[in-house]
């Protein structure tokens, strides 16, 4: 190891006759860089700031959650899930048990569907709201960072309201929600929502800050573009596809959840540099408003007992009500067999998608007909974009691979696994 | 419109009996091809006009210790996102010789996929640039999917398969 590093590292690249150095200059950046925001090291050979060859490493925080989820029953592994990428977990947790539901064959009522779209599209929030903000705080716009994030907090405030935690969430079991939301947790949806206090007037000002700010654009424009064809190659998708132009969205694809009810548009841009990931970043965060506003008007719309439904019927993996395993034999027996594991799920191989914060989360799961999956892979999309990296920002400047980076939303933990 | 009636006709067609085991699990068509044959399957299903298989979803390795001979499947799972259509065709090699023609030529994409599987089962990818490990250090010397290595020590007898369910 120590010596293979030397050895890359003296793999200068001579310049030509007439420049003031002889030969390029090496630059570690990262693992640990505080422009990084994460644990990536890229080894860049530089001429004076400009990047001439650029070789990134990845796995500093690799965790074997495929190996570990191979010994798991299925609500073992959404804790596992919610370290993929911890800026929106829920995500990451309602794509899994999407994904069991699907193996399993249980359909969710529709109250539920729009329950966790009203947590997925939040989490959609909390994580470009990040992505963006950071792109500023590394062009050197701190403020809007700290305007937003304040709406973050109120975020994680309503996670804390349904499950009762905030960073890695677990929200949700196979079936549903462990409870039904608390009328706190909707007014504090409300207030999230509200036109003149709430995000919506926020995310106005922000986008005033950055949109058409010269400084801003100047540093953005151009920068880390990729094409549309080698966006595919490379296997982008998310924001950093649309971005390129090409109006790839699972959530229109193929509707999960009952996204073929809302109304939303996919906004795409043109160059796939910086600049149009922030605006196309920006601008679904306008469209996950209104489906938020579309779902929360459909969830209102269920009255008297049907308001009161939160998660379908499957016994076998949806642990019963506390008071129903002190009284009832059955609720006993499911409730001993759930968490000892019993469970045996029935054998079938299945892919099932979600569209993540960063483009399609694919979840890969075949089982044997045991009590664990006999293979579970995840699709994790930074992963796959982040082989485009070095040819994003070979050639550019070293600045602009910093922003670079934290415009792609490269979260270590999806990279990683 | 496609559908997998017409993909799987087309198919046999072209490459009649080095695809077998046809399935279709949750809608999704699957198939095995011989696995000599893996990246000619992939360039005729992205080069076909019909067929525009030209997204490479996901690509990652399974090994199944009792089928002798073919211990470790390669998947492919491929999407064309004009007719959304979505398939998977897997590829088998025997483990001490795990070698698979690799797909980076078509995909940029298969670069990472194509070491992370390397890294944890041991395909040897034929014609990878760079197969080196990627997500665990230089130094290991095994591939720790493999289900030789069990997560947890075996031999503890405290926690017993049929109380625990594991």
């Amino acid at each position: 190891m120590q010596n293979e590093q030397i050895e890359i590292m003296s793999d200068h690249i001579l310049l030509p006759e007439g420049s003031i150095e002889k030969q390029t200059t090496t630059l570690n950046l990262g693992p640990t860089h505080p422009a990084t925001h994460g644990v990536f090291q890229n080894i860049l050979e530089l001429d004076g700031e400009r990047i001439m060859k650029a070789t990134s490493t990845v796995g500093y925080i690799h965790r074997a959650f495929e190996k570990i989820a191979e010994r798991r029953n299925l609500y073992q592994i959404t804790p596992l899930t919610d370290r993929l990428n911890y800026c929106s977990s829920p995500l990451n947790n309602i794509g899994w048990h999407l994904t069991c539901e699907k193996l399993l064959g249980v359909s969710t009522p529709k109250r539920v569907d729009y329950l966790r779209i009203i947590i997925m599209e939040l989490a959609r929030i909390s994580d470009h709201l990040i992505c963006n903000s950071i792109v500023g705080v590394d062009s050197g716009a701190y403020s809007g960072f700290l305007y937003v994030m304040q709406f973050r907090e109120l975020i994680y405030e309503i996670y804390e309201e349904i499950c009762g935690s905030r960073l890695t969430t677990n929200i949700g079991r196979i079936g549903g929600f462990e409870r039904n939301f608390t009328n706190a947790a909707f007014e504090k949806l409300e207030k999230f929502l509200d036109e003149k206090s709430g995000y919506p007037a926020q995310l106005k000002e922000f986008e005033n800050l950055f949109a058409r700010n010269r400084i801003f654009m100047d540093r953005t424009i151009g920068c880390g573009p990729i094409t549309a064809e080698r966006a595919m190659n490379y296997g982008f998708t998310g924001p950093n596809l649309r971005a390129a132009g090409v109006d790839y969205d699972v959530r229109v694809h193929t509707p999960y959840s009952s996204y073929q009810d809302f109304d939303f548009t996919v906004p795409v841009g043109t160059t796939g540099d910086c600049y149009d990931r922030f605006l196309v970043r920006n601008q679904e965060m306008w469209q996950s408003l209104s489906i938020l506003r579309q779902a929360y008007q459909k969830v209102q719309e269920f009255k008297g007992a049907e308001a009161e439904v939160y998660h379908a019927d499957v016994p076998a993996y949806y642990l019963p009500e506390k008071k129903d395993v002190y009284t009832k034999m059955e609720a006993l027996i499911y409730h001993f067999k759930i968490i000892m594991g019993e469970t045996a799920m029935p054998a079938g191989e299945v892919y099932h998608s979600i569209e993540g914060a960063n483009g399609e989360l694919g979840y890969y799961l075949i089982s044997d007909g045991g009590r664990t999956p006999y293979r579970l892979h995840f699709r994790r999309p930074c992963f796959i974009y982040y082989q485009a990296y070095p040819e994003l920002i070979e050639g550019g400047m070293l600045s602009d691979a910093v922003i670079t980076m934290s415009s792609l939303n490269l979260i270590a933990g999806e990279l990683d696994a | 419109m496609l559908t997998n009636e017409i993909i799987k006709q087309k198919l046999t067609e072209k490459f009649g009996e080095q695809l077998t085991d046809w399935q279709e699990p949750y809608g999704m068509l699957t198939f095995t091809a011989v696995k000599e044959i893996n990246l000619k399957v992939l360039q005729f299903l992205f080069d076909d006009a019909e067929f525009k298989f030209n997204f490479l979803t996901d690509l990652q390795a399974v090994h199944y210790p009792d089928n002798k001979g073919a211990e470790l499947a390669v998947v492919y799972h491929l999407h064309n996102w004009t007719d959304n259509v979505r398939i998977r065709f897997k590829v088998y090699a025997d483990i001490n010789q795990p070698d698979v023609y690799s797909a980076t030529a078509l995909y940029q994409s298969a670069n990472f996929m194509e070491r992370e599987t390397y890294d944890f089962y041991g395909v040897n990818f034929v014609g990878h640039p760079n197969l080196i490990r990627i997500l665990n250090v230089d130094e290991m010397d095994y591939f720790p999917m493999r289900k030789e290595f069990p997560l947890e020590d075996q031999t503890r007898i405290d926690k017993d398969d049929d109380m625990f369910g594991r």
